[in-house]
């Protein structure tokens, strides 16, 4: 099992995190004003890299917080797991082979 | 044509016995790829090859080439879990199926190659009254497009699975469930081999071992392929490449709403007769049939994450093996034989993408989710009208890429715009 080690509880398995897909997507920040192109490229548009690919995890049975997390989707190492909110010191750099 | 004595029947396979079978010609050639195609289809697996023989045999188009950049089915065709259904909800998918289903059950003659079409039928199980009414719901609608459909209530499940269990005290005790007689399982490694034997009879140039690496275009639209073996010019570039339909589109520039994720499947050691149909598990998520080898085969969730590695994590095996023991506990020790995975491209509709795309001369056949094996046919039938016309057959027209557009999404679920949750 892939482990992320969270910047508040430690290295823990997978199956205590929920995934929220693609980090990179960011909701438009006025809706009402954005066309439909750009609408869809939020919604449905993913780069589906092949390696390296930032996502979001869901701490969900540990501190409850949000993560982002940076790992190649083909080797499934993980590269890094940090708070979402962005602390510089919940920064970890992590090899999981 | 190929000569008749290379047809497959008993006359043949008497006059090949009395000559030790020395007589046969393999199934298709190995050609070198010519410099110019009408069109060129990329991926070797089922729904490539189906394409091919339809672009063949349908509309007359056998100056084509299918590329490969592996062997013949070694993707996604050689590791689902070969079930057969049409027992779909919403029109755009059920009609599309049906036609496939229709397909399905008379391949094996119209391909002269035994796709051991199995219709034992599939059962979805349901474990409370609500489920159970929502199964009525979509037997319904079934049943106003053609489509067999039964509800069974719990009876009806212990008489056509008496292997079952169905104590009221069973972890989620069976309430009845949806069966679609029609339904079953195909052998689908045959699949892919029959439609490469039928399209390679009919002139189309098969070519494995050769990977594309680009797309060339000009201001009209495609008018090549770059290969690891050269240059071929085309005007028709049709893409059925599973996992990475999202790397093939990005070579011409065209972004897709497609994630890629691991789906995993197994197999138990072989054991005599025990399961005479497909049942699906409908408190976790467990599909399992017996094949014909013996094998118990199963199937549950993907991973849920991104992965192109085309292998996953054990938590889904013990999740798809819990379910099946939660059904029959008497499978409880058989050993596990072998566990594989294979790269879904998960589209955030689940629903598949069939038609044009922005780029004119390239077509797309992907975004297949769980559910592309039993679509091989007809998938095929209408991508092959879609390359040969450059417009959708009616059956595909609501699978079209401009859905994520429109705002006409087929949400089967109604799980919202999340791949992984489809």
């Amino acid at each position: 099992m892939i482990l992320l080690t969270c910047p508040h509880c430690g290295p823990r398995g997978i199956s205590e995190f929920t995934y929220r897909g693609d980090a990179t997507v960011a909701r438009p920040t006025a809706p009402e004003g954005v066309d439909d192109t750009s609408w869809v490229e939020y919604l449905h548009l993913r780069d589906n890299h092949k390696g390296p690919h930032d996502e979001l995890w869901h701490h969900v049975q540990g501190c409850r917080r949000w993560l982002r997390v940076r790992r190649d989707v083909v080797t499934h190492k993980v590269i890094s797991c940090c708070d979402l909110a962005g602390d510089p010191a919940g920064d970890v750099a992590e090899s999981n082979p | 044509m190929s000569s008749h004595t290379s047809r497959y029947s008993l006359a043949n396979l008497i006059r090949h016995g009395l000559t030790g079978h020395r007589g046969w010609t393999p199934a298709w050639r190995h050609p070198e790829p010519k410099p110019e195609y009408d069109a060129i289809i990329v991926g070797g697996g089922g729904h490539g090859l189906a394409s091919a023989y339809y672009l063949a045999k349908n509309h007359g188009m056998t100056n084509i080439a299918v590329l490969e950049k592996g062997w013949l089915g070694g993707g996604n065709t050689g590791r689902n879990t070969t079930i057969v259904r049409s027992n779909y909800l919403l029109d755009g998918n059920a009609k599309f199926y049906e036609h496939g289903m229709k397909l399905w059950e008379g391949l094996s003659q119209d391909l002269n190659y035994n796709v051991m079409f199995s219709q034992r039928g599939v059962l979805n199980l349901a474990h409370t009254k609500g489920q159970l009414e929502t199964f009525r719901r979509r037997g319904n609608a079934m049943h106003l497009n053609g489509i067999d459909a039964e509800i069974l209530n719990r009876d009806d499940v212990a008489k056509f699975v008496p292997s079952m269990n169905m104590s009221p005290d069973a972890r989620f005790p069976v309430e009845g469930g949806l069966l679609q007689p029609r339904g079953g399982t195909a052998r689908h490694d045959a699949v892919a081999w029959g439609y490469a034997r039928g399209a390679d009879q009919r002139g189309v140039d098969i070519i494995q071992n050769c990977e594309v690496t680009g797309i060339r275009r000009d201001q009209n639209g495609v008018v090549g392929v770059e290969t690891s073996r050269g240059y071929i010019a085309t005007k028709k570039i049709g893409l059925a490449v599973a996992g990475h339909s999202t790397q093939l589109a990005a070579m011409a520039d065209v972004r897709l709403p497609i994630e890629s994720h691991v789906l995993q499947a197994m197999v138990s050691e072989p054991v005599k007769p025990v399961l005479d149909t497909v049942i699906t598990f409908g408190a976790a998520h467990l599909y399992v049939s017996q094949s014909d080898k013996g094998e118990l085969v199963m199937g549950g969730d993907i991973d849920g994450y991104n992965s192109f590695a085309q292998r996953g994590s054990l938590a889904i095996v013990e999740h798809v093996t819990t379910c099946l023991m939660a059904l029959f506990p008497q499978f409880s020790r058989l050993a596990i034989l072998r566990t594989w995975g294979g790269i879904m491209d998960m589209t955030t509709d689940g629903s598949p993408i069939i038609g044009t795309t922005p780029v004119p001369g390239l077509f797309l056949n992907g975004g297949w989710c769980y559910g592309g094996f039993k679509a091989t046919p007809a998938s095929g039938w209408v991508f092959a009208h879609t390359v040969a016309t450059g417009q959708p057959h009616v059956l595909n027209a609501e699978l079209s890429l401009d859905r994520f557009h429109t705002g006409r999404v087929l949400d089967e679920k109604g799980a919202g715009p999340y791949p992984w949750l489809h």
